[in-house]
C-alpha cells in the first residue's frame, strides 16, 4: 500500500499500449494543450494523424525509405525530420508552423523562429538544410509594416543559416480568423553518408549531452506576454544549429540521437527518446545548465524550467567512447560553449526518465501534459 | 535567488537528515498541511531520504483540490456565458466539474483567461467596460488578502462590471476536522508557512493543546521542510506538543495586521464544503454583506446546478490523509493528470499529481538511493 | 497553496492610490502591490504571492536559521547530544 509504484515502467500508463486509432478519450473539441508539445499533442499525433496517414495503401510509400524495415514507417518514427531516399540521395525533410504570441520578443521574432526551427529539425537528422519553402497565413487588418518586419527577419535568418527560400505561398484570412501572422516553413537537406541519427537509436551507456542553458526562449517570450509581463535581461536563444551539428559530426559520425527541445522542453525530449529507444534515461539535476534568471522567473510563476521551450539548443545521445570528443567539439563552437554532460541512457526503467535531485533523492521526470500555466498554488 | 537557494544547500540538508535520524527512535506520522510542501517534498525526493520511521501524510492544503464540485460547476456555467470574461489562476483550468473543465469551456468559445494576479483581472475590467469580468477567488489564507484587496479596490473604483466567485478556505478548522476524524493517524503537523505569514501563529496553540499534537510552522524549501520535520520529531520524542516556528524569516507571531484587517472587512466566516471531504464548519470565507454586490453568485443566477462526482474518485480520503494516492485503485490507471477523476490529480500541488509526476518508478531504485546514502 | 517567493524592493511608487513596487527576483523584475506592507522600504526583501507582498522577509532571522543549520551535528560531534536543546531558543 505504501509503495507508490503502480507498475513497472511498462505499466498501465504507457501510451504505447494504445495501439488502436481510438478517438480522443474525453475531449470532443480541441483544447490548447493539444498543441503544447506534451502528452495531449503526442496522443493527437499517435491516435489520430498517424493512423489516418498510414492506413491501407499509403503505408510503405515512404516507409522503409531509410532502409531500416522497422515497419512503422518513417512517419511513425516521429523524429524532428523524416529521412527519405530519393534518386539515390538521402534527404531529410521537415515542416513546422509558427504561431508565437507576441510575434516579436526579446532576442527574436516569428521570422527567425520559422527559419531556425525548420533548419534545426533537419539538423536533428544530421542534415545540412539546403532549401526552404515558406507559407504565410495573414490576418486581414495586419499592418503591412508588421509583415515586412517578419519577412526581413526571416530572410536575414535564412542567410545566417546558409539556407535558401525557394518557394512560398500567401493567404489572407478574415479579420478575427487569424492572429496577425502565421508562418509555415518546410525544408530539405542532404544527410551525409554514414550518418544515422534517430530517436530510436539511444543505447544503454550512451552519454546525454545538452548544448547549453535551457529554458531561455520560453522565459523571454513569457516576459512580454500580455498579462504576464516581467522585466528581465533574458533573450531568446533562437539560433540555427546546423553549424553546431556539423562540428559534432566532425568529431564522430556515430551520433545516436539528436533532438531540439522546443515545446515541452528538455523533459519532453528526454521522454520521447526514452520511449522511442526503449531505454531508461538517468539525469543529474545539478548538471543541467539553467541560468539563474530562468530559474527565478520559473520560481515565481510556478513553472519547471525543464518544461520550458528552447529554440537554439539540442540534446544529444552519444556513444560513451565518443563523448569527450563530441563535447570538446561542441564547446569549441559558439553555440555550444556551455555544453554539458547531464546523464546517461541506462537499461533500468526503460521508457522512463529519472532525475537525481540535488539532495540525492530521485524523481521521475514525466512528459508534460499540455501547455504550462503559471500556477499560484 | 537570494534567500531561496541557500535553503536548498545539500551539505546543510545532510546535517538536518543526520540530526533527524539521530533523534528518531520509533515510528511517527506527520502531516504536511500544504500542497506546496507536498510538491517540494516529492520534487526533491525528501521522503525517500528520511528515516523509515517517519511517515509523511499529505494534507488537504491545495485550494484547487478542495474547491467544491458545485462551485466548479458554477464557474463553468458563468464562464460559458456570452459577454463574460472569466479570469482564473492557471491551476483551476484543468479541475473537472461535472463532465467538463475550464479548458473545455474555452475550447467551446468561452472567454477564459489565465491571470497571474487578481489585480490583472481588475485591470481587464477597467480596460473592457463592455464585458462582465469575473475572477475565480480561491485559496487559503495566503491568497485571501490579495483577493480581498482586489474586491476592495473594485468598490473604491466603482467598477460595476467586476465580480468574484469566492471559495476561500481556512486551515485551522481543517486541522480540527482532521484530528476529530475517527481514522486519524496524524501525530504532528507541519503548518503552512505562508498561511502563517498572513495570519500569524495565534490560532494554533489551542489546537496543539486540545489534540496533544506538536504544530510546527514550516516553510517550503528543502531545508525549511527538514527543519520542520526535525522539530516536530524532537517534540514527539520528548513527549511535548507545542507550537513552534521553524520559518521565522517569513512568519512573525502576529502575521500581517494590515492584511488581517482587510480580511475582516471584506470577508466573513462561513461553513464550507471541501471537495471529497464534506462540510467543515466555519472553514471558509465568503464576501461580507458590504461587498455582496461583487459576489458573482449573486450577480449571476447559478442556482439549480446538478453536480455529479466520479464514483471512483477517492480524493476525499487522500485529502484527509486516510489514503495514499498509490493506494487508490484508480491511481495511474483510470485517473491520471490527463484524465483526472478528482482534484487531487489535477493541481500540480495535489497529492496524487505530485505522486504521479515524481514517483512512478521502481521501488528498488528508492531503496538503492537510501542505502547508498 | 501559496507559491510565494522572496524578492528585493528596488523602487516604490503610488499608482491608483495604491502603494506599488518593482521587486527584483534575482534578475527578474515584477510589479508588486505593497498595500499590506506600508512600512517596507527600498532595499527590503519581501515575500510575494500573486502580485502582493504579504510579508517582509526578516534577513537577520534567515541568517540565524542558516547559522543554526551550520552548527547542527558539529555540537553533536563535539559534545554528544548535550547541546541539542540550546539551539531551540534561536527562533
Amino acid at each position: 500500500m505504501d509503495d507508490p509504484v503502480t507498475g513497472t515502467a511498462d505499466g498501465p500508463l504507457d501510451l504505447g499500449s494504445w495501439s488502436c486509432p481510438v478517438p480522443l478519450r474525453d475531449s470532443p473539441t480541441l483544447v490548447l494543450g493539444h498543441g503544447g508539445g506534451g502528452q495531449l499533442s503526442a496522443e493527437l499525433v499517435e491516435n489520430l494523424f498517424v493512423p489516418a496517414f498510414t492506413s491501407g495503401a499509403a503505408r510503405g510509400v515512404t516507409g522503409g525509405a531509410a532502409g531500416t524495415g522497422e515497419g512503422a514507417g518513417v512517419l511513425a518514427s516521429l523524429a524532428d525530420s523524416a529521412v527519405v531516399s530519393l534518386g539515390g540521395a538521402r534527404l531529410a525533410f521537415s515542416t513546422d508552423s509558427y504561431v508565437v504570441r507576441p510575434m516579436f520578443f526579446p532576442g527574436g521574432s516569428i521570422g527567425d523562429l520559422a527559419v531556425n526551427g525548420t533548419v534545426n529539425d533537419l539538423a536533428m537528422s544530421g542534415a545540412q538544410a539546403a532549401y526552404l519553402s515558406c507559407g504565410f497565413i495573414l490576418e486581414e487588418g495586419t499592418p503591412v509594416e508588421t509583415v515586412a518586419r517578419v519577412a526581413t527577419a526571416l530572410g536575414d535568418a535564412a542567410r545566417l543559416a546558409g539556407v535558401t527560400v525557394v518557394t512560398g505561398d500567401t493567404k489572407v484570412v478574415d479579420a478575427g480568423h487569424g492572429d496577425g501572422v502565421f508562418v509555415n516553413t518546410a525544408g530539405i537537406g542532404l544527410v551525409p553518408e554514414g550518418v544515422d541519427i534517430r530517436p530510436q537509436r539511444a543505447r544503454p551507456g550512451d552519454v546525454v549531452i545538452v548544448s547549453g542553458d535551457i529554458g531561455v526562449h520560453g522565459v523571454a517570450v513569457m516576459s512580454v506576454r500580455e498579462g504576464l509581463e516581467f522585466g528581465t535581461e533574458v533573450r531568446s536563444d533562437s539560433a540555427p544549429l546546423n553549424g553546431l551539428v556539423a562540428a559534432m559530426l566532425s568529431a564522430t559520425l556515430d551520433l545516436h540521437v539528436l533532438r531540439d527541445p522546443t515545446r515541452g522542453g528538455l523533459s519532453a525530449s528526454l521522454n520521447e527518446i526514452a520511449k522511442a529507444s526503449g531505454v531508461g534515461v538517468s539525469v543529474t539535476e545539478s548538471a543541467v545548465p539553467v541560468p539563474g534568471e530562468v530559474a527565478n522567473a520559473c520560481a515565481f510563476l510556478g513553472l519547471d524550467p525543464w518544461l520550458v521551450a528552447n529554440e537554439g539548443k539540442l540534446v544529444a545521445f552519444v556513444p560513451p567512447e565518443h563523448a569527450d570528443a563530441v563535447l570538446a567539439a561542441m564547446r569549441a563552437h559558439p553555440l555550444g560553449t556551455r555544453a554539458a554532460i547531464v546523464g546517461s541512457a541506462v537499461e533500468e526503467h526503460p521508457g522512463t526518465v529519472v532525475a537525481r535531485t540535488g539532495l540525492g533523492g530521485t524523481r521521475v521526470v514525466d512528459l508534460p501534459l499540455g501547455e504550462q500555466l503559471p500556477r499560484i498554488c | 535567488m537570494k534567500y531561496l537557494d541557500e535553503f536548498r544547500d545539500p551539505a546543510l540538508a545532510r546535517r538536518l537528515f543526520d540530526d533527524i535520524a539521530a533523534t528518531v527512535t520509533r515510528p511517527w506520522a506527520l502531516m504536511e498541511v500544504c500542497g506546496g510542501q507536498t510538491h517540494s517534498i516529492i520534487r526533491h525526493g525528501i521522503d525517500q531520504l528520511l528515516p523509515p520511521e517517519i511517515e509523511l501524510i499529505h494534507g488537504p492544503g491545495c485550494p484547487v483540490c478542495v474547491t467544491p464540485l458545485e462551485t466548479i460547476d458554477k464557474a463553468l456555467e458563468i464562464a460559458s456565458r456570452p459577454g463574460v470574461v472569466f479570469c482564473s489562476f492557471g491551476d483551476m483550468l484543468r479541475v473537472p466539474g461535472s463532465g467538463r473543465d475550464l479548458f473545455r469551456v474555452r475550447g467551446e468559445g468561452g472567454d477564459v483567461r489565465v491571470v497571474y494576479s487578481p489585480l490583472d483581472a481588475l485591470r481587464i475590467a477597467q480596460d473592457e467596460p463592455g464585458k462582465e469580468v469575473v475572477f475565480f477567488g480561491i485559496g487559503f489564507e495566503t491568497t485571501a488578502p490579495p483577493n480581498a484587496m482586489t474586491v476592495h479596490q473594485a468598490k473604491l473604483l466603482g467598477l460595476e462590471n467586476f465580480s468574484m466567485l469566492v471559495s476561500h478556505v481556512r486551515v485551522p478548522p481543517a486541522i480540527e476536522a482532521i484530528m476529530t476524524s475517527p481514522a486519524c493517524r496524524v501525530q504532528g503537523f507541519l503548518a503552512a508557512g505562508h498561511v502563517c505569514s498572513v495570519m500569524g501563529t495565534s490560532e494554533y496553540p489551542p489546537l496543539a493543546e486540545r489534540f496533544g499534537v506538536p504544530i510546527v510552522v514550516t516553510g517550503f524549501e528543502p531545508l525549511d521542510l527538514l527543519e520542520g520535520i526535525r522539530r516536530t520529531v524532537r517534540q514527539l520524542e520528548d513527549g511535548r506538543h507545542e507550537v513552534e516556528n521553524a520559518y521565522p524569516r517569513a512568519v512573525p507571531a502576529e502575521g500581517n495586521p494590515a492584511a488581517r484587517a482587510m480580511l475582516a472587512d471584506v470577508f466573513e466566516v462561513t461553513d464550507r464544503a471541501w471537495r471529497g471531504i464534506g462540510v467543515i464548519p466555519s472553514s471558509g470565507w465568503r464576501l461580507s454583506e458590504r461587498y455582496r454586490e461583487f459576489d458573482a453568485e449573486h450577480r449571476f443566477d447559478v442556482t439549480g446546478i446538478r453536480t455529479a462526482e466520479s464514483a471512483l474518485c477517492r480524493s476525499g480520503d487522500v485529502l484527509q490523509g486516510l489514503l495514499k494516492p498509490s493506494g487508490c485503485g484508480a491511481f495511474g490507471t483510470v485517473c491520471t493528470p490527463r484524465t483526472p477523476l478528482g482534484a487531487t490529480m489535477v493541481s500540480s500541488e495535489g497529492a496524487c499529481s505530485a505522486y504521479y509526476l515524481y514517483r512512478r518508478t521502481g521501488g528498488a531504485r528508492v531503496e538503492e538511493v537510501r542505502s547508498g546514502g | 497553496m501559496c507559491l510565494a517567493v522572496p524578492g528585493k524592493v528596488i523602487e516604490i511608487s503610488e499608482r491608483d492610490m495604491t502603494r506599488m513596487a518593482k521587486v527584483d527576483f534575482g534578475g527578474v523584475v515584477k510589479d508588486v502591490c505593497l498595500a499590506y506592507l506600508p512600512e517596507v522600504e527600498v532595499g527590503d526583501y519581501t515575500i510575494v504571492h500573486v502580485g502582493f507582498a504579504i510579508q517582509k522577509l526578516d534577513e537577520e532571522s534567515a541568517i540565524e536559521t542558516l547559522a543554526l543549520f551550520e552548527k547542527l551535528g558539529v555540537l553533536a560531534e563535539e559534545f554528544g547530544d548535550v547541546g541539542d536543546r540550546a539551539e531551540e531558543t534561536t527562533s
